[in-house]
């Protein structure tokens, strides 16, 4: 039983990803959509969270947009490191609701590697992804939410994916 | 124990009478040191709770500061519930289990000895803490991260060590309960015929095995999250801080089922002695047990209806919380039916049973309500809550271990306890409880969130008199203390084999007090 | 020997206690009782949803109620007639296979009939489409943030309680630990749609007359619905410890009409607006 405990881990992230149940988005990156589907519009909105005062200014450069099933669409968040350090940061999404987390498909996002920036460095960072077409009929807002974290004291995680297209930074 | 027929036991110096205590491997001496720990965590629990009381007595920071005051509410829960409640039916066990089932002795008696002696070394740990540099725990005996991880005080750690060590005593004492009903019961003792109390510890220790290692296992991982740069529970390293709860639940709520089974099998004991009938439906009231135990594995998720788990999640586990209610509600019925057209007297044992009853049920009724989703996003985290989990833990649980002190004190002492005393213990104690724990349904439903070190003031005129009526339950169990004393010392009249009338079981056939070994043959058993 | 003759039992006498105990039992639940200071019963509330919530916690409290008026008083019979001092001999039954089914599908049905409401009700709360109004609550160690993300507005919110009040230096006034410095203002009849997260630790955001609880998780969004009926002010607490100051962090919603809150957005402007920037 103690074992299962730890076991909860993996059994947890492999439920969780199927039934998209916490909100949680992939790690992985996807091939880009090569079908729309015309007839839904669903709108997505971008939301941003500083984790523990992180003294960074961090925003989407939209706050929202009304798009297809299947459209690929490409996103900006800004980000720019106020403090006067070197920092290493980590951006976590989360949706909701969070069974539409499965649907949304990223191809490139700033999400899947920590980043590090230089002290009052800023950056656009891309995120480029398709909302699937088997979303529920019943779900047409998603949020879509990053937290930005101080990754210093963690170990180095490799959240890393294989980039399919170069998008310039 | 001085009074028994104690040929080994000659009266020595103070080293022998420590080694005697330190390495016993005797079920009745080992039952007396677990209810003896259990009596004196019980105090000192209930020393942290009138000091919660005495600051919540009036609105404004009296007597604690804020700080201090999450630190009582945190040792509070850990000692009642693991150092006091639990070791109470231990105790029990290891006194009543043998005799009941006809056996000289539990079937491991040497890991009988560690299972019980980790414990104080557990509550010394535990203590320590509050000496610690930076504060004792304080964020509640259910840990919840990040507030226990990335927020946690050095003394968590500790706290972590002393969650291990009592978890290994009891996953110990539940190994030796299960091989011991297995193994040791008298011929013709089938399951079927074993005493009641004996399946309720039964059903216990398999639970107590399955859940107990989840908790080693999430505070483990805590640990690695404070010092071994894991990221179990934190969101900045891809985890989660709903997976710590998750898992302290999967523990938590099989917990206070491990913790009240054994309360269901001593009042089915005494329910019948008192009432001169057997206990009704005796193979309803094991397969309830089996039920209860069954269903307590896939309810958890109702401890964080909050906390924003999916429609789905929310549907399942409201339907699997509510059908509780069922089986618990045959066992109720049961021991009403027991009494029905019986003979009934009114001893202390009884008399706390029948108040078991009647308050644990309500306890019962407030979780019904709040297993209903919608309506548990008004109560979760609320006093409602906390009158919900009192009502079953204290005129519920704990009632039921004063019940099983006050029938089984004769049988341990050789003495009848004072009843006088012992009524007055009772209605003290029941006007006490209800004082301080009815008053907080309505502060629940009125809006007063839990774990506040401070009230606004429509809260004020509740929280006086559950202050009140906690001091008064806190008085009345000095009764408790005087009448377990005295009767240790042999003050009293001096009590037969049989000590109640309406008694059956192999137990009442030893004399009063038990002989240090009993049973060294089988007995007859038809 | 004296013998002890019980008289039978004097119905008259159960009947008017029953009487008198159901009325007092409709007094304490009567919610929005004069006496706040003695409120027994939680309150209907201003949303469709807090008032499902209220009406399905009554159903569930009366039936509770019925169940426990019928169990305990065969009970409280039997205690009084089939005591041993009356000179009664016990009887010898001990089983009744029927009846065992009967009183577990009885409950059975009973949880059906309450389980339907609830799973409406919870349906409906699920149902966060089509907001009129989003709004970012974030929960911090110890206050609140909120931001109108269309409307880029973003301001925390403190407990304004005085120190001296919290100290016993001054008298507490009547919204002790209950006030806050900038409240959080919403139209009413608007469906609004509320997104919670944390900066440090789980909190929770609980405002009983909105009927709306929710934790809020470091990394993680929450999110809930709310349609305010009524104009007024609507006060709540934190309701997860979330560390030294869990007590001292309420929650103030202040509801106006729809022209007052298109004046004060409007009106916000210097360090209450930041844009959507966290």
């Amino acid at each position: 039983m103690f074992g299962f405990g730890f076991t909860m881990i993996p059994l947890y992230n492999v439920l969780c990803k199927n039934l998209g149940i916490n909100g949680k988005t992939d790690k992985n990156a996807y091939l880009t959509s090569n079908e729309i589907d015309w007839s839904r519009s669903i709108r997505v909105e971008f939301l941003t969270n500083n984790n523990n005062y992180l003294p960074w200014d961090f925003y989407p450069r939209l706050q929202h947009i009304q798009l297809h099933p299947g459209e690929n669409i490409l996103v900006y968040f800004v980000a720019k490191n106020n403090s006067k350090r070197l920092m290493t940061v980590q951006a976590i999404p989360s949706v909701s609701p969070g069974l539409a987390a499965r649907y949304l498909k990223k191809t490139e996002c700033f999400c899947f590697t920590q980043q590090t920036f230089n002290p009052g460095q800023r950056r656009d960072m891309p995120v480029l992804f398709h909302i699937d077409q088997h979303l529920p009929k019943n779900i047409n807002t998603i949020t879509l939410a990053y937290t930005l974290f101080d990754t210093s004291g963690l170990k180095k995680t490799k959240l890393t994916s294989q980039t399919l297209s170069h998008i310039p930074a | 124990m001085e009074q028994t027929l104690d040929l080994e036991h000659t009266p020595q110096s103070f080293l022998a009478f420590i080694k005697r205590w330190l390495f016993t491997t005797n079920h009745k001496e080992i039952g007396t040191l677990y209810l003896l720990f259990s009596l004196l965590m019980f105090f000192i629990g209930g020393v942290f709770a009138l000091l919660i009381r005495a600051e919540l007595f009036q609105p404004g920071a009296r007597l604690l500061n804020p700080e201090f005051f999450n630190q009582m509410t945190t040792l509070h829960g850990l000692v009642m519930l693991f150092l006091a409640i639990m070791p109470a039916f231990s105790g029990f066990a290891n006194w009543m289990i043998p005799l009941m089932i006809g056996a000289p002795d539990m079937a491991m008696p040497r890991m009988n000895n560690w299972a019980f002696w980790i414990l104080p070394v557990a509550a010394i740990l535990l203590f320590s803490t509050l000496f610690m540099d930076g504060s004792a725990p304080n964020f509640g005996w259910t840990m919840y991260a990040p507030l226990s991880t990335t927020y946690g005080p050095a003394s968590t750690d500790y706290l972590i060590l002393a969650i291990h060590l009592m978890g290994l005593s009891s996953l110990m004492g539940a190994i030796n309960i299960i091989v011991t009903l297995l193994n040791l019961r008298t011929p013709g003792m089938t399951m079927m015929k074993m005493p009641i109390f004996c399946w309720s510890w039964f059903v216990t220790a398999f639970l107590l095995i399955g859940v107990m290692p989840v908790l080693a296992a999430a505070v483990t991982m805590m640990l690695m999250d404070r010092h071994f740069a894991t990221s179990f529970f934190n969101a900045a390293g891809g985890g989660d801080p709903l997976l710590y709860q998750h898992l302290f639940w999967f523990f938590g709520h099989p917990e206070v089922y491990i913790i009240i089974l054994p309360a269901f099998g001593i009042i089915s004991q005494i329910i019948p002695t008192f009432s001169r009938k057997k206990l009704f439906g005796y193979r309803f009231m094991v397969y309830a047990l089996l039920a209860i135990a069954f269903l307590s594995f896939i309810v958890w998720v109702h401890h964080m209806f909050v906390t924003g788990v999916p429609l789905a999640a929310e549907l399942f586990f409201m339907y699997t919380t509510m059908l509780i209610a069922v089986p618990t509600g045959v066992k109720v019925f049961n021991w009403v039916t027991t009494m029905y057209r019986g003979a009934i007297s009114f001893e202390t044992p009884m008399l706390f049973a029948l108040a078991f009853v009647i308050l644990f049920t309500i306890g019962g009724f407030s979780g019904v309500m709040l297993s209903m989703v919608p309506a548990d996003f008004q109560y979760q985290d609320t006093y409602f809550v906390v009158a919900h989990f009192h009502y079953v833990l204290v005129p519920g649980a704990l009632f039921a271990a004063i019940a099983g002190t006050y029938y089984w004190l004769p049988k341990m002492t050789g003495v009848m306890y004072n009843e006088r005393l012992g009524q007055w213990h009772f209605w003290l104690s029941v006007i006490g409880v209800n004082l301080t724990f009815f008053p907080m349904h309505f502060l629940g439903l009125a809006g007063m969130p839990r774990r506040v070190a401070d009230y606004s003031l429509q809260f004020a005129n509740f929280n006086a008199i559950a202050s009140l009526g906690a001091f008064l339950f806190g008085f009345a169990q000095l009764f408790f203390l005087y009448i377990i004393i005295q009767a240790i010392r042999g003050k009293g009249k001096k009590a037969s084999a049989q000590v109640w009338e309406g008694a059956e079981g192999l137990e009442w056939t030893l004399s009063s007090p038990a002989p240090l070994h009993s049973f060294n043959t089988p007995p007859k058993f038809e | 020997m004296r013998v002890i003759k019980k008289d039978s039992i004097d119905m008259d006498h159960v009947k008017r206690f029953f009487l008198v105990f159901f009325i007092f039992l409709h007094f304490l639940v009567t919610p929005g009782l004069a006496f706040a200071a003695w409120q027994t019963n939680m309150p209907i509330g201003v949303t469709p949803i807090s008032h499902a919530i209220y009406h399905l916690h009554m159903l569930v409290f009366w039936i509770c109620v019925g169940i426990a008026v019928v169990v305990f008083s065969i009970m409280l019979y039997s205690l009084i007639r089939h005591r041993k001092s009356r000179g009664v001999t016990a009887a010898q039954f001990h089983e009744h296979f029927f009846l065992e089914i009967a009183w577990a599908i009885v409950p059975f049905i009973i949880l059906i009939v309450i389980a339907t409401p609830a799973t409406k009700t919870l349906i409906q709360m699920n149902d966060n489409s089509d907001p009129e109004l989003t709004i970012k609550v974030t929960g911090y160690q110890w206050r609140w943030r909120y931001a109108y993300l269309d409307q880029g507005i973003d301001f925390f919110s403190n407990l304004s309680t005085p120190a001296q009040e919290l100290q016993n230096q001054a008298k507490k006034n009547p919204w002790y630990l209950l006030e806050v410095d900038h409240p959080l203002i919403v139209p009413v009849h608007k469906k609004i749609r509320f997104l919670f997260t944390s900066n440090d630790v789980i909190h929770s955001w609980w405002v009983p007359t909105l009927g709306i609880k929710r934790d809020t998780i470091p990394g993680f969004i929450n999110e809930a619905w709310a349609k305010i009926e009524s104009e007024g002010v609507y006060r709540g607490q934190c309701a997860e410890l979330c560390g030294t100051n869990h007590a001292f962090m309420p929650i103030v919603v202040k509801a106006v009409n729809e022209q007052d809150f298109n004046l004060w957005v409007k009106q916000q402007s210097g360090e209450l607006l930041h844009g959507t920037n966290t």
